[in-house]
């Protein structure tokens, strides 16, 4: 059992505030959802799990151990793995030599990383687009490309950053059964960044709420529903609305 | 039937030549975003290993004299030790900074050297006889084509598909296509950085230590500045051809040769003299209806 922890993280730009004494806990097998508008600090956050932003205040932890300091490849060293918004995938190369570049980087020899690639886009379901050019794909694809390179060298945590994003209903639907098994069956901790708030209730464990970069709620997916504090900020307003009219709003 | 053969080995050959140097630009571009307009000196300070130091006319020989098999890894080895220093010396310190201050950096390196083989060896061009064999003419359908033009086109194939061979098929290779395109990602991911880029510098080196030795063969002198052509066309021709793809600067520095080559046989004797103010205007003709490129690079658009 692994954890990674946000403890009372601050992050100033400017001396404006992104980020205030947010904590948060993921912990492994688990699915955590982190929601909010527009500018709320999600990404912020996972940039400071993941070394890419280093926190005004406040540490991250692994096991208890602060990662504080470490750059994003040494983060990623100790089984930190994130996707980007927008895939951010080597759009010029191969499915495969994405995966593979990983491995390799990982420390893997050529021979072992293109095993480990072959079997990963197996297990997300796209090994017949091994030798497409990543950039040629269809974005659903792509998303899977990413999730895979995450994935590869079985990290403890994988931090997807909005994976459904533009995705229809059904696509959205395959991709929560992907994520699910990136954390039942290889026991990943996951943390889910996400819009679709529908897809997020459904898929996680605990939810964090971040609003202006303060958490305004955490808890389980029907203490979520039931937040009038959340409703408040998505809508601006606690007009009568509910939740799933937020999503089709998203 | 003859003078066509021959004016196309002469596109092929001068092709190369473009070719070899936008390489060697674009190889240091895509994965650090530098222009290097030291490219060129290097190809300068690449010929004049081969001498002994001195102000005279007339070259002392220093290491010109190897047997060929020793002289050619000699060259290479100097162009890419060079490449390799000015990396670790110099644009390791530029790394964070944006483009327009590391070309600046370039320009200055470019300087520096240049200067250093002024002080050594003055700025007359010194005739030397660097593989004389190669200037012997062979005749092929009636047309005589010199030694030198076929294996300087044999070269670049070996060397450009060797090349993709590299890139295609080994770990560095893997390593240095994935930092070509996205660096930070790259290295995001593990791949190692700092070897990445030596090794684009050494290949680049090598490449700008190809050209010295096709130059110094061909032309028989060494001259400070016998780069700075080679370079200004090869660094159109990696603009050309989308900063940062290596196909993309092949194929537009073969193209260049071409329009220079054509050129000089169709414009009418009084314009020869002016050659390259019209393969220049074909530039700007390019660059106007491609002005990302025959080939662009997605690396350029997209950065973390």
């Amino acid at each position: 059992m692994s954890d990674l922890s946000a403890d009372r993280v601050s992050v100033a730009f400017a001396g404006l505030s992104a980020l205030s004494e947010v904590d948060l806990k993921v912990t492994s097998g688990q699915i955590v959802g982190l929601i909010g508008p527009n500018g709320a600090g999600k990404t912020t956050l996972v940039n400071v799990l993941t070394g890419f932003q280093p926190a005004t205040e406040g540490t991250v932890r692994l096991d208890g151990q602060p990662l504080s300091g470490l750059k994003p490849h040494e983060v990623r060293r100790r089984g930190i793995a994130r996707t980007f918004q927008g895939g951010r995938l080597f759009r010029d190369l191969p499915v495969i030599d994405n995966l593979e570049v990983t491995g390799v980087g990982l420390g893997l020899s050529r021979a072992a990383a293109i095993a480990e690639a072959e079997a990963m886009l197996d297990w997300v379901g796209i090994a017949p687009l091994a030798d497409r050019i990543a950039g040629t794909l269809p974005y659903t694809d792509e998303r899977r490309v990413a999730i895979g390179r995450a994935l590869m060298r079985k990290p403890a945590f994988v931090l997807l950053d909005e994976p459904a994003a533009g995705m229809s209903a059904q696509e959205a639907q395959d991709l929560s059964a992907l994520i699910r098994r990136i954390a039942s069956e290889m026991g990943c901790g996951v943390l889910l960044i996400e819009h679709n708030v529908g897809l997020v209730l459904d898929l996680c464990h605990h939810v964090v709420v971040l609003d202006s970069g303060v958490v305004i709620e955490t808890g389980g997916p029907a203490a979520i529903r039931a937040s009038e504090r959340v409703r408040h900020a998505y809508m601006g307003t606690a007009a009568d609305t509910n939740l799933p009219v937020l999503e089709v709003m998203e | 039937m003859g003078s066509l053969l021959q004016v196309i080995f002469d596109a092929l050959s001068l092709g190369s030549l473009y070719a070899l140097g936008a390489l060697g630009i674009a190889l240091i571009f895509g994965v650090m975003r530098l222009v290097n307009f030291a490219h060129g000196d290097v190809i300068a300070a690449s010929v004049f290993a081969l001498l002994w130091p001195s102000v005279d006319a007339v070259a002392i020989i220093f290491a010109g004299n190897l047997p060929w098999f020793l002289l050619i890894p000699f060259v290479l080895a100097i162009g890419a030790g060079l490449s390799v220093a000015s990396e670790a010396v110099v644009f390791r310190r530029f790394r964070r900074t944006n483009p327009a201050t590391m070309m600046i950096a370039s320009f200055a390196l470019g300087f520096v050297i240049r200067y250093f083989l002024l002080m050594l060896f003055s700025s007359r061009p010194k005739s030397i006889s660097l593989l004389p064999s190669l200037s012997q003419p062979v005749e092929i359908l009636g047309a005589r084509i010199p030694l030198l033009q076929i294996i300087t086109i044999a070269v670049t194939m070996v060397v450009l598909f060797g090349l993709t061979a590299f890139l295609r098929r080994t770990r560095f290779g893997l390593e240095m296509r994935a930092a070509a395109e996205n660096f930070t990602m790259a290295r995001m991911l593990g791949v190692r950085a700092n070897r990445v880029i030596m090794g684009a510098f050494a290949l680049s080196g090598a490449l700008a230590a190809a050209i010295a030795l096709i130059l110094g063969s061909q032309t028989g002198t060494a001259n400070i500045m016998m780069g700075a052509n080679v370079m200004l066309m090869a660094f159109i021709a990696t603009v050309i051809g989308g900063m940062g793809s290596l196909a993309g600067a092949v194929l537009a520095g073969f193209l260049l040769g071409a329009i220079a080559t054509v050129m000089q046989v169709i414009l009418p004797p009084d314009a020869r003299a002016f050659r390259d103010a019209f393969v220049y205007g074909a530039v700007i003709l390019v660059l106007i209806f491609r002005p990302q490129g025959l080939l662009s690079a997605r690396g350029t658009r997209e950065r973390v």
